[in-house]
């Protein structure tokens, strides 16, 4: 299987340089064959490894490929650990990856930066690719800083718009923000096991958490927790968790592949993948899960709310993006790591689907974003409309869409995780997640009925150019739409209860809600279908539905009342909390005016006027009075030479 | 004690053709002086029995280096009454020094020097003692190299001085020798052919 | 009987005398030279004394060296003052100060 490994990694490298050094040579149709196809090997391959996985009987592999340095016995290497949760993340990379790059033949077809743009997207795919088959910290820092990267060219790919330049930058720095605590946890790792090998540090996981560590002065801390906190820093960071989610709205001034490929199925998802690849040190810290829980429910409820008052169609998907991977954080706090990986699975498919459709409609609206423009466009694009209906009901999680499996199993796992006792935590976790779903339900089809339905709000001139878009865009949102609607029944039962990831995910035995589940709650996907009408999720979700329907198309006139009487609330959620206030006009200026105070007291006052040039002003005016004993006269010399000798004799008699 | 008379009255002599040098107002007796108070170190130095070094003052120092010091001296005429001028400005300061560190050497000499010794005398030289004879066997085995180099040195002042002194004047007329032997004769003569002219 | 101090007397004597000259003589570049030679005689002195004294030739060697140096020192020293002479008419050290600070 080594060569297949190279190979998935190492085709969309190729691909990426071809296209993006050739990019010239080989015109707009070579770049994206070259990388579709390179693109479509990999999810080949990908496929095969995850059949072995699955029903060949492979075992998990654990290779190293390159020692790139040893120091002071630290092994610097590239490997690959391609397990079942690897597979499972390989295969849903690549195909997303896959239907983007067809889907961008049809949305950047005009686009003057074509072939770059490929060449990104291709060069995501390997950088994404190295981060989930990594067996090491070191190559896993370097698949999240690539992606990091990627994510930041594309973010700012048109460079000539004011607001992409400043979405980019503002993802690149919050991102650093969460990449200074990753690389904290990576040399905490190193610090505390000497080594970067996944098998030896989870090996050393017991050992670890029998340490203690300083941190603030007032009680040591246990080693593991202070580990998993920082590594999760940085997964709040990729992820978007509140309070470092500020940059994932903003990066939706890229293109909408981009955003549906990299900040909704895969890249977002990589500190998902990140704290369930560490399940082994995560189990020995209950206080790190605790913290886990409550950023993940905050961000899940808290962000979903935000979608309800945003107006940009694209802005109202990364809300629930957003709100969604608030979702996996909370079932990795509970211990649910399969429940996790599940949704993310899902979220990929219909998130992407979501997304595509959004692109779609923006294509036929010709770049117009605002959905209040919009409404009633089902009958002029009767593909994209059923695609996004696929792809919003997955999303609320309506009975027998993928969502729902995923979603309604990760909402049971967090009522079963008691371990958290019965305080704040589980509460807070609970209800975030249970009335998200009300919030999610409620966005998702406010956005879905103002754009599809109701009156033609848009100009009569772009009413007469609507139609459906070409059909290398329609058709991944129909490949997307299969597995949003129908993965969930074939893949809930091994995934989360037959033990599908087996040794890839650890779980300690007092808090393995899954298997609680199983036991006691799970017969098969037939049995959840039914069993939903009697849930909470279910209701919820259809009163979610409801709203938006009675308050967008059956009264428009209600959100606006809403609106005027619930001012301050409209303004917290139209000013996204503050967040972004505090950030842009605390740190960042408080930055940029500490940095100006230091540029101009400490570094042009103190520095360079005292320092510098005070020493040479000083050298120079005390040389000005100096040289003026310099007569030029030869007996001055003399007569000092003369004088000088005498003390000199002086000092040897009388003081030495 | 006859030593010891010779000692003292050639020693005053040389203070005496030291004051003269430092006073004098013509430089041309400065250097007579100087001359004279060579004369009478090199005596002092027989006495302390270092002959070969007293000849080498007397024949090198004084026949060569004293006569370039008058040689110089006569050549530059020296505007003496203004080289003089002002002379007793800087007289207290130099006075004052020169009491200063007289004080100091002899504190060294007198006061801090080895008391017991001072009426022994040096020590008699062993029998057939010969001053040159020694000096030459350890300038030319264990100093031969500073010797050498010393013979350097000298060369290194003759091409010095030399250099120094050595003026191209324009218009002097000189030989070139190497010229004058590398000439042919088409340098010299220039055959022309032209028709003859006629006469008028 | 006449030892060591007294050569190291008359020396010294020879050396301050020297000093005074200097200070005294300032504008007067030939006899800062003198000066200069006197110094080194009573430096050669005492030299000599402690070589009499301490029954070692290499005293005298010194003074050997000293002497030739010297005689290159006033060969060099005369022919810069030649020079000097013929490029400024003069050798009064007054007017020599381009070194001025």
């Amino acid at each position: 299987m080594y060569e297949y490994y190279l190979a998935i990694v190492l085709i969309p490298l190729a691909a990426s340089i071809v296209a993006g050094l050739a990019g010239h040579k080989i015109g707009r149709a070579g770049a994206h064959w070259i990388t579709i196809v390179g693109v479509g090997v990999s999810f080949l391959l990908s496929t095969i490894v995850l059949y072995n996985m699955f029903w060949g009987g492979y075992e998990a592999e654990n290779l190293s490929v390159y020692t790139w340095a040893v120091t002071d016995g630290l092994h610097m290497e590239v490997g690959f650990l391609v397990d079942r949760l690897t597979a499972l993340m390989m295969v849903v990379v690549t195909f997303v990856s896959f239907m983007v790059h067809i889907y961008t033949i049809g949305y950047m077809h005009d686009d003057p930066g074509y072939q770059r743009f490929f060449s990104y997207i291709s060069l995501f795919t390997f950088s994404m690719l190295m981060l989930v088959m990594s067996n090491n910290f070191l190559q896993l820092f370097f698949g999240w800083e690539a992606v990091g990267l990627v994510s930041y060219l594309l973010i700012g790919f048109w460079y000539k718009r004011e607001s992409a330049i400043f979405a980019n930058l503002k993802a690149f720095l919050v991102n650093r923000v969460g990449d200074f605590g990753f690389i904290l946890g990576i040399s905490a790792v190193v610090m505390f096991t000497g080594s970067l090998d996944y098998a030896e540090v989870f090996g050393q996981a017991e050992s670890i958490a029998s340490q203690q560590l300083e941190v603030t002065g007032f009680s040591p801390w246990n080693a593991m927790t202070v580990v998993c906190i920082l590594l999760f820093i940085g997964a709040m960071g990729k992820s978007a968790q509140a309070p470092l989610h500020v940059w994932l709205p903003d990066s939706m001034e890229g293109p909408t592949p981009i955003s549906a490929l990299i900040h909704a199925a895969t890249m977002v998802t990589a500190g998902i993948f990140m704290v369930a690849r560490m399940s082994p040190l995560y189990e020995f810290s209950t206080t790190a899960l605790a913290v886990v829980i409550v950023i993940g429910a905050l961000t899940a409820f808290f962000m979903g709310l935000l979608g309800i008052v945003q107006n940009d169609i694209k802005r109202v998907v990364a809300y629930s993006t957003l709100s969604q991977l608030g979702y996996m954080t909370v079932a990795l706090g509970a211990s649910a790591y399969s429940a996790a990986i599940f949704h993310l699975m899902t979220h990929a498919f219909f998130k992407a689907l979501l997304f595509l459709a959004a692109g779609s409609v923006i294509i036929a609206m010709h770049h117009e974003q605002d959905i209040r423009k919009m409404g009633g466009i089902r009958k002029y694009m009767p593909i994209t409309y059923w695609t996004a209906l696929v792809g919003s009901l997955a999303l609320i999680g309506f009975p027998g869409f993928s969502g729902f499996f995923s979603k309604d199993l990760l909402i049971e796992a967090v009522k079963e995780s008691h371990w958290h006792g019965q305080g704040a935590v589980y509460w807070i976790a609970y209800l975030s997640v249970l009335l998200g779903v009300f919030v999610t339900a409620l966005y998702s089809f406010r956005m879905f009925f103002l754009v599809f339905h109701g009156e033609e709000r848009m100009s009569e001139e772009e009413k007469s150019h609507l139609h459906e878009t070409p059909a290398v865009v329609w058709v991944p949102l129909v490949l997307l739409a299969i597995p949003s609607a129908i993965i969930g029944w074939f893949t809930v039962g091994p995934v989360l209860f037959e033990g599908y990831f087996g040794s890839a995910i650890f779980v300690d035995e007092t808090r393995d809600v899954l298997a609680h589940l199983g036991e006691t709650f799970w017969h098969d996907s037939l049995g959840l279908f039914t069993h939903s009408v009697v849930t909470p999720v279910f209701w919820l979700a259809a009163a979610g539905v409801f709203t938006a329907w009675f308050l967008y198309l059956k009264r428009p006139d209600i959100p606006d009342t809403i609106q005027k009487k619930a001012q301050g609330l409209y303004n917290l959620l139209d000013r996204k909390y503050y967040f972004d206030d505090l950030y842009i006009k605390g740190f960042a200026a408080g930055g940029r005016s500490f940095g100006k105070f230091l540029w101009q007291k400490g570094d042009e006052l103190i520095i360079d006027g005292l320092l510098v040039n005070g020493t040479a002003n000083m050298v120079g005016r005390l040389a000005g009075v100096i040289r003026h004993i310099q007569t030029g006269y030869l007996y001055t010399y003399a007569f000092a030479m003369i004088i000088g000798l005498t003390v000199l004799l002086g000092w040897l008699i009388w003081v030495r | 004690m006859l030593h010891s008379i010779v000692f003292y009255v050639f020693a005053g002599i040389m203070f005496l053709g030291a004051l003269g040098v430092v006073f004098s107002r013509n430089p041309v007796h400065a250097v007579m002086f100087l001359v004279f108070t060579f004369f009478n170190a090199a005596i002092l130095w027989l006495l302390a029995e270092a002959e070969f070094l007293a000849i080498v003052l007397v024949l090198v120092y004084v026949g060569a280096v004293m006569v370039l010091f008058l040689f110089v001296v006569m050549m530059l005429e020296v505007d003496v009454e203004a080289a003089k001028r002002g002379l007793t400005r800087y007289a207290p300061l130099g006075v004052g020094l020169a009491l200063i560190m007289a004080f100091e050497l002899i504190n060294v000499i007198w006061l801090r020097g080895q008391m017991a010794n001072v009426d022994s005398g040096f020590k008699p030289n062993p029998e057939g003692y010969s001053n040159t004879e020694a000096l030459g066997a350890v300038l030319y085995t264990e100093h031969v190299y500073a010797f050498e180099i010393a013979a350097v040195i000298l060369l290194l002042a003759i091409i010095a001085a030399i250099t120094l002194t050595m003026r191209r004047r324009p218009g002097l007329k000189v030989q070139n020798i190497a010229k004058q032997v590398a000439v042919t004769a088409k340098d010299r003569i220039r055959v022309v052919k032209m028709d003859a002219e006629k006469k008028q | 009987m006449i030892g060591l101090h007294h050569y190291l007397t008359v020396g010294a004597m020879l050396f301050v005398l020297s000093i005074a000259g200097i200070v005294i003589n300032r504008k007067n570049l030939i006899l800062l030279l003198m000066c200069i030679e006197l110094m080194l005689l009573a430096v050669n002195t005492n030299f000599i004394a402690f070589s009499r004294y301490l029954g070692d030739e290499t005293g005298q060697v010194f003074v050997f060296f000293i002497l030739t140096v010297a005689a290159a020192e006033a060969a060099i020293g005369l022919a810069i003052l030649v020079v000097l002479f013929r490029n400024r008419r003069s050798i009064a050290v007054q007017e020599l100060n381009t070194l001025k600070g």
